[in-house]
């Protein structure tokens, strides 16, 4: 299949008036030798029913996890997604449209990502928010390069439990710019080790990031843990789960400084991790160093309400190699879910989102307690995931709950080996049922009964 | 102030001496009207020291910014919180109520290296800038 | 104007609602609780349909009209790409299933991976960076990890004049210092200057090819060898990797490190700024400095190798833009060999048809062959006190999409036109009749181009007043 309209005679039209009598004149500036000597190897070219029967069977060769029971998060969670979403977002008017330079004719990308903006600093309770960031993990090593910046040096201090993707994403970007992270453990109950955070505080620190909740799924007190960074005079970088923020203490108020995080649970389809939305919102402060497009409201020539990009001077396109970051495309689809998303839940359907996440987690989590042969290491301080060890390696347990269709949770063995080579990370989101939650138990009490 | 009695850098920032040792500066109408509409300024702080003709800030239009020079060597004594606020006020104004900065100067030599303003003048006859930038994604 | 999703709402709507819990729901019982509502609107689901398309109505789009704008490449984005990805075997996978759950993801992954070597050149492909300018930051790092590796101290990259702002941002975030190289007369890298400033302590040269004025740099086969010569790669931006398809392939001329946009060449749609995704292709000396996890292949099962003791890392959480590789993936598949050399070729065409039909209404500072897109200048109007801004938005009120202005920063009064290989001869004969009619109106109504667009939603907005008192949060007691 081609897409190509011109036929040969538009071709030969075209060359009579550029003036040339063959397509290969215009290579005069490509020196032969360059050249490619023949045709690419790429596979047979297919009409479009061979390609949807060539996708079909790859897709076929997946078992993705919104069709089983799946307990798995750990920054991705499987949730319910208004039919509505789809439907905005494949409007050929927002996929098919580029960033909007000419406002004039974007006004329907721009007023959609200010909608996007204003939502963003509702849920985080932060004063302004970008147009969006590639990831939550690259938004979070953005924030950090930020602070450096804002702070004029100093390193940068990192809860271990967070996410290791996260964390090597913060590796290879603080690394790359020559900023220093330093770890800072989870006390016996999980959360960020207090005292190993004031004693690190003592030298210059830019920021401290925290994680809300943590990779754990534990809620930090996050009061507390603000007034002690700020009181050592360094910037608090809040790294939330948006839908977290509907129960819990927005990164506003307890005065963080940049807040993060990833945005998929608002919308979008889990997508094998990609694309996602990053989120950031800053203190107005910090507006011109953040990276990242900004949409603004103004007016026209006849006074008219509408809607521009914004503070430019920060990007590249202007400031170059001074500039707050690289990012020049980001996410805009994928924050134009998010506000679609967060416009249907309404502020009772958002709610609603984070207390059934809440409930049902902490039902099974209630129920695990009660099952022999299973540890629950952290508590019930946790907002909708925990996690679960188990007496024997996760891989056994995993492979035959996912024999009865439920996908088990995360293996931390690896990441976090203290916890132990049965140790399991366990989302539960409002789209589980009872009938799985208790399911769950059953195979985990199977299990444990070392059957 | 009047332009006249001014002295100019080639990064088109004036100056006005007050009274022996303290100067007035700020940017001249040549540079505020390439620069369009200024939309922010960030200037030095009170009792921040200078050096001639190191940056000391920055100036930025819509799709433009530009690095403010120190025409001499001293120390910051005042900063002009109006243009700080309301920044158009420099292209209202740019010699007037749009001035940056007064600056004790630590060494009235600097002022040798400045263009006079008919010298200014000249060297503006040779400049040419484009202003604006917008580019496409990466 | 559209009233906001704020001012819209009113309390007791509902746009969507999750099932009924079907589980005790008691207390919430955690410290440090939210003290208030976050505020969100709400609205029924069909007043949220009717404002979403209202806004709709207000954008221009690829579907509606010739989108022109340099070095984007605003091509046809095929319906079949939008079907495929949106299979649920795609869209429901989540990133921590176990492999052999994800075997056709992975399997699509490497043969992605695959083709783009094969296309480029290159030895093999990361598909981590979720955009160009990702993939740019992504390539330097590479670079830096290759240095420190050799235990080379080189802190100069060397960045053409004409280049885009995300090169030298990309390369300072590595702690790199670029450093402009001036184009020559004809708008290339001139090699005798480039000899003189490649020095032992420069890293990278960071070109584009072809460069942002749609010129194919002629010396490129000396441009290569004189960086070498000193121990530096080269890095290729291959932003304008849609003329070259088929025609060359980047690793055959030597480049060491290089980015493609899935979402420009290969055909994935922009969605008003994103998502995109960048992969980026290395030489075999780099290899093993590449993103970990890896997709590799053994008899038909395919896994991720997080094997990569020399692997800068990570730069995106999980494996990059899936989705978007679903739809370039399909484009490529659609085409085949033949058929990408013919997108490339008809881009060409397409671009030089264009650049020939308007360079006596329009200054053309470097002619001769152009190769997908081409610069034009508006100087020549500067007489009427005309400005390239006020001849795009003139174009708007055509109807038409306006070129990317004011870039390259080389090019006075810049206009940055690229037609695409997708649009027909007929769209781009109208394209050419408006702006030969543009240029016309110039002289004659000067006023009229002052005063343009006047068709559109709204007028020119006030950029100054945004850039001064910014206006970035909906105020919160509007409900």
């Amino acid at each position: 299949m081609s897409y190509i309209q011109n036929t040969d005679a538009d071709r030969k039209e075209m060359r009579e008036r550029i003036g040339i009598s063959s397509f290969d004149e215009i290579l005069e500036p490509i020196p032969e030798r360059l050249r490619c000597a023949g045709a690419l190897r790429l596979d047979e070219p297919l009409a479009e029913a061979g390609v949807a029967a060539l996708f079909g069977e790859l897709a076929g060769k997946n078992r993705p996890a919104s069709r089983a029971a799946s307990f798995l998060g750990g920054g991705i969670y499987d949730r319910h997604i208004p039919a509505l979403v789809r439907y905005v977002t494949s409007r050929s008017e927002f996929y098919t449209s580029y960033t909007p330079y000419q406002a004039e004719v974007s006004q329907g990308t721009l007023q959609a990502i200010y909608e996007y903006q204003s939502l963003i600093c509702r849920v985080t309770g932060m004063d302004v928010s970008n147009a969006s960031m590639y990831d939550g993990a690259t938004a979070l090593a953005e924030a950090a390069l930020m602070a450096n910046a804002i702070a004029k040096g100093g390193k940068v201090l990192v809860p271990r439990a967070l996410s290791p993707a996260y964390r090597a994403v913060l590796d290879c970007y603080t690394a790359a710019r020559g900023i220093a992270l330093e770890e800072i453990p989870y006390a016996k109950n999980g959360t960020l080790d207090l005292d190993r955070l004031s004693s690190a505080l003592k030298e210059k620190t830019a920021a401290v990031i925290l994680a809300q909740p943590n990779y754990f799924g534990l809620v930090e007190p996050s009061h507390e843990l603000a007034a002690l960074v700020h009181g050592a005079g360094s910037l608090l970088v809040a790294c939330v789960d948006p839908v977290s923020c509907a129960l819990l203490a927005p990164p506003g108020e307890y005065g963080a400084d940049i807040a993060v995080g990833e945005g998929q649970s608002l919308g979008l389809p889990q997508s094998y991790g990609g694309p996602l939305l990053g989120f950031m919102a800053v203190k107005t402060e910090h507006v011109r160093r953040m990276p990242g497009r900004l949409i603004s409201g103004t007016t026209d020539l006849d006074g008219k309400r509408g809607y521009v990009m914004t503070l430019q001077t920060r990007e590249q396109h202007i400031r170059r190699e001074k500039a707050t970051s690289n990012i020049c495309s980001n996410e805009a689809l994928c924050a134009l879910s998010a506000a679609v998303y967060l416009t249907a839940l309404g502020e009772q359907g958002f709610r609603e989102v984070a207390a059934q996440s809440y409930a049902k987690s902490h039902a099974l989590y209630s129920m695990l307690a009660a099952t022999k042969g299973c540890a629950l290491p952290f508590g019930a301080g946790f907002f909708q995931e925990f996690v679960l060890q188990l007496p024997t390696d996760a891989a056994g347990f995993l492979k035959d709950a996912a024999s009865k269709g439920v996908l088990g949770g995360i293996p931390l063995g690896a990441a976090f080996p203290e916890l132990g080579r049965g140790a399991l990370l366990v989302a539960v989101t409002e789209k589980r049922t009872k009938e799985e939650i208790e399911l769950y138990r059953d195979l985990v009490a199977g299990k444990g009964a070392g059957r | 102030m009047n332009p006249e009695e001014c002295k100019f850098t080639k990064e088109h920032e004036w100056i006005y001496i007050e009274d022996g040792d303290t100067v007035l500066m700020g940017i001249s109408d040549y540079a505020a009207g390439e620069l369009g509409d200024i939309v922010y300024i960030e200037l030095p702080e009170v009792g921040q020291k200078v050096t001639q003709m190191d940056p000391i800030g920055t100036i930025e239009a819509v799709k433009t910014v530009a690095d403010l020079y120190s025409p001499v060597s001293g120390e910051v004594i005042e900063v002009n919180e109006k243009a700080v606020a309301k920044p158009e006020i420099v292209n209202k104004s740019p010699y007037d109520q749009g001035w940056f900065i007064k600056i004790r100067m630590d060494d009235p030599g600097d002022l040798e290296v400045l263009f006079s303003y008919d010298e200014y003048r000249d060297f503006l006859g040779e400049q040419h800038t484009g202003k604006e930038d917008e580019a496409e994604d990466r | 104007m559209t009233a906001t999703v704020f001012e819209k709402s009113k309390p007791g709507r509902r746009g969507y609602r999750i099932p009924e819990a079907d589980c005790a729901k008691g207390k919430i019982d955690l410290a440090g609780l939210r003290s208030a509502p976050p505020g969100l609107p709400e609205m029924g689901e069909q007043d949220i349909v009717r404002h979403y398309v209202e806004l709709a109505a207000k954008n221009y789009h690829v579907d509606k009209g010739i989108y022109p704008l340099g070095s984007c490449t605003m091509k046809y984005n095929p319906l079949v790409n939008e079907e495929v990805a949106r299979l649920e075997g795609f869209t429901g996978l989540h990133p921590a299933q176990n492999e052999a759950d994800c075997q056709g993801a992975l399997e699509l992954m490497w043969r992605l991976e695959r083709a783009l070597a094969e296309i480029t050149g290159m030895e093999a492909f990361t598909l981590q960076p979720a955009a160009g300018a990702h993939g740019e930051l992504t390539g330097i790092m590479i670079a830096r990890a290759y240095f420190l590796d050799r235990g080379e101290k080189r802190r100069i990259v060397l960045i053409p004049d004409s280049a885009h702002g995300t090169n030298p941002a990309s390369v300072a975030i590595c702690g790199f210092t670029p450093k402009t190289i001036q184009s020559n007369e004809r708008g290339l890298i001139d090699p005798a200057l480039l000899n003189r400033e490649m020095t032992a302590e420069t890293a990278c040269l960071m070109l584009t090819l072809p460069n942002t004025l749609g010129l194919f740099e002629r010396e490129i086969a000396e441009i290569v060898r004189i960086a070498h010569a000193k121990g530096a790669l080269v890095y290729m931006d291959g932003a304008n990797m849609n003329a070259l398809l088929g025609i060359v392939r980047p690793g055959d001329i030597g480049i060491d490190i290089m980015h493609i946009n899935l979402h420009k060449t290969f055909s994935t749609p922009h969605g008003g700024g994103g998502p995109g995704s960048g992969p980026v292709g290395v030489a075999k000396h780099l290899v093993d400095f590449l993103p970990v996890p890896r997709v590799t292949e053994r008899k038909g099962a395919f896994a991720l190798s997080t094997d990569g003791p020399k692997s800068i890392g990570r730069v995106h959480p999980y494996h990059g833009n899936f989705n978007v590789f679903v739809k370039a993936y399909a484009f490529i598949r659609s085409l085949g060999g033949p058929g990408l050399r013919e997108v490339s070729e008809n881009a060409i065409l397409n671009a030089n048809y264009l650049m020939a039909r308007l360079k006596n209404s329009y200054d053309l500072k470097y002619p001769g062959p152009c190769m997908h897109e081409f610069v034009l200048s508006a100087r020549n109007l500067k007489k009427y006190g005309i400005r390239a801004t006020d001849v795009v938005k003139r174009l708007l009120d055509y109807g038409i999409h306006a070129p990317t202005v004011y870039f390259p920063l080389i090019v006075e009064e810049a206009l940055m036109i690229e037609p695409v290989e997708t649009e027909s001869k007929e769209t781009i004969d109208r394209f050419a009749e408006v702006m030969e009619k543009i240029a016309g109106e110039a002289e004659t109504n000067p006023a009229m181009l002052h005063e343009a667009p006047v068709t559109t939603p709204v007028r020119r907005l006030d950029e100054a007043v945004a850039a001064r008192c910014p206006d970035l949060c909906c105020p919160g007691d509007l409900e």
